[in-house]
């Protein structure tokens, strides 16, 4: 019964093909010598050459690092906040309105949300850059982590908890001793799922950040809009090489359901 | 879960947990959406705020709401450009949803049907270009589509075509980018539907003589339900007010609101009618997302 059947093989065939062969082609043509996109001039990486002399795409890289790896701590933490609240406090004043708050932005276009924080930040005239985007991507992302830890505590067996609630530990005592241990490979799942969106958004960035504070994203944007360059392809295989990596080892490290659920 | 627990383990520093995120949230999230409303509701300005009518406190509360009025609204309703945008917006996503549908189906079928120690690979597989970014996956595309590009130069070598495609800047192009994109929001929960499925159900059916037809149709598609609504969901929503795809893939004929948001307030820097496009788009969303939590509640009871 679990032998894989003939058009069982071909629809995975096909499906996973559908799902790799565009980032394949993307990554060969970072290594054509030639600029143009269908003529392979043969094997070079002058591309990830000139791409270390781009000082502005680099700029960007490392300014796109610094806010995922603020906002998605940020983000992380409020999202563990809010997990708590919303799998462990029952029910509480103004629960309805928080989890509709947690549930809105995962379904809300990004147009909307970018354009509703520059109105606030126009609102109370508070200078566009760093902390702006930090602010907007957060909102996004700890959405998103609370919904991941929120998943690993409700089906987490409170016996354990209970016994050492029962033996006396503080409530603290038994967070930090039990729970927090427990829901690790969430908060790690989190963490990654709020790093990834952060690093990849454009249009939330695009509306909250000011001059100077131009993100990998909207740099990458902007020079795809002009057309497809060999260069962008060069930053776009390291970019996918690095998130593939990490998302790899993470899910050898943890659970795999952890990471399954975003 | 047992009620009263929560009360037991959480005594004094309780109240922080929840107030931290909640504060955020109504900042950050619902605060700016009360902007939204009441920009979309001012006097129509191509200029930067403020806009009238000005609030003068709350002693003159009542004419300020009365100063309020609909005419960003009336400009949506009134020029059929926003119409059109809204309504090819929805008939696009639409297309996009169904694709994806007959695409993810088979593939999440076989995911289910392979054997158990394949399983955890194959979903890795399919969730890792979830992992890696939007835009570049878009890009991919980009190259392949365009005049000259990749699937010409195949299609060609193949013999299949003479005549280049031409599929850049078309809505084919933005269904073709729409539905990568979305693939695997849509295999997902059907996969996970299904892999609960009870093979045991199925042979117990052949057995009794239904057809493999039959067995599809009156056993697997009704449990699969769950999942192939949330995907069809998960595709849907986000799809309908997509910025990137449609401006990159799509040309000057594929009209999507989330680009004509985008034109409003950056090119035409008209904010109220932005903000107006805004809350109406929203109001569209409000839909699906009803009639999801509709069904969803019907499930669970």
């Amino acid at each position: 019964m679990n032998r894989l059947r003939a058009p069982h093989l071909l629809a995975l065939v096909f499906g996973i093909a559908f799902l790799y062969l565009p980032i394949l082609v993307l990554v060969l043509y970072s290594f054509n010598a030639s600029r143009l996109v269908t003529v392979w001039g043969g094997f070079s990486t002058r591309w990830y050459a000139s791409l270390l002399q781009n000082q502005a795409l680099l700029d960007a890289a490392w300014l796109s690092l610094k806010l995922a790896l603020v906002s998605a701590s940020v983000a992380t933490i409020l999202g563990l906040l809010s997990a708590l609240a919303l799998a462990r406090f029952g029910r509480f004043a103004g629960r309805t309105l928080f989890a509709g708050m947690i549930a809105a932005p995962l379904v809300m276009p990004e147009v909307i949300t970018g354009l509703a924080l520059l109105l606030l930040f126009v609102g109370i005239d508070a200078e566009r850059g760093f902390w702006t985007v930090t602010i907007a991507h957060v909102t996004l992302t700890a959405c998103f982590a609370t919904i991941v830890i929120q998943a690993r505590l409700a089906m987490l067996d409170r016996s354990l908890e209970e016994a050492a609630q029962d033996l006396g530990a503080t409530p603290l005592r038994v967070f930090f001793a039990i729970t927090l241990p427990m829901i690790a490979p969430a908060i790690l799942a989190g963490w990654l799922l709020a790093f990834t969106l952060s690093l990849d958004d454009l249009v939330l960035a695009s509306f909250t950040s000011g001059p100077g504070s131009t993100t990998l994203p909207m740099r990458i944007y902007s020079s795809v809009r002009l057309g497809v360059t060999p260069e962008i392809n060069a930053a776009s295989t390291l970019l996918i090489g690095l998130v593939a990596t990490v998302v790899v080892l993470a899910s050898l490290l943890i659970k795999r359901d952890a990471l399954a659920r975003p | 879960m047992r009620t009263g627990t929560g009360t037991r383990s959480w005594p004094a520093p309780r109240w922080l947990v929840v107030a931290l995120p909640y504060a955020w949230l109504l900042a950050f999230f619902l605060l700016p959406f009360l902007i939204v409303l009441r920009i979309a509701l001012s006097d129509t300005a191509r200029a930067l705020p403020p806009y009238a009518p000005h609030w003068t406190g709350w002693a003159e509360a009542w004419s300020f709401l009365q100063a309020l009025d609909l005419e960003s609204f009336a400009t949506l309703v009134g020029d059929s450009l926003y119409l059109d945008a809204y309504l090819s917006s929805l008939r696009i996503a639409a297309t996009a949803t169904l694709i994806a549908l007959l695409i993810a189906f088979p593939l999440a079928y076989a995911m289910a049907s392979a054997p158990r120690r394949w399983q955890p690979a194959l979903l890795i597989l399919v969730i890792l270009p979830f992992w890696t970014s939007f835009l570049i996956r878009v890009y991919a595309w980009m190259a392949i589509l365009r005049p000259e590009g990749v699937l010409d130069a195949l299609l060609r070598g193949l013999g299949l075509i003479e005549e280049p495609l031409a599929l850049m800047n078309t809505e084919t192009a933005v269904l073709i980018g729409m539905v990568y994109s979305y693939l695997p929001f849509m295999v997902l929960p059907i996969y996970t539907s299904l892999e609960r499925l009870d093979r045991s159900l199925l042979e117990a059916a052949a057995d009794l003589g239904a057809t493999p037809v039959r067995r599809f149709v009156s056993i697997v598609i009704p449990l699969a339900r769950p999942g192939i609504y949330a995907g069809c969901f998960l595709v849907f929503v986000p799809a309908i007010g997509e910025f990137v795809i449609p401006d990159l893939l799509g040309g000057p004929e594929t009209l999507m609101i989330g680009k004509v948001l985008w034109t409003e307030f950056f090119s035409n820097r008209d904010w109220p009618l932005a903000s107006a496009v805004a809350i109406l788009l929203l109001l569209i969303l409000a839909v699906p997302l009803l009639a999801y939590q509709r069904f969803a509640r019907k499930e669970a009871a």
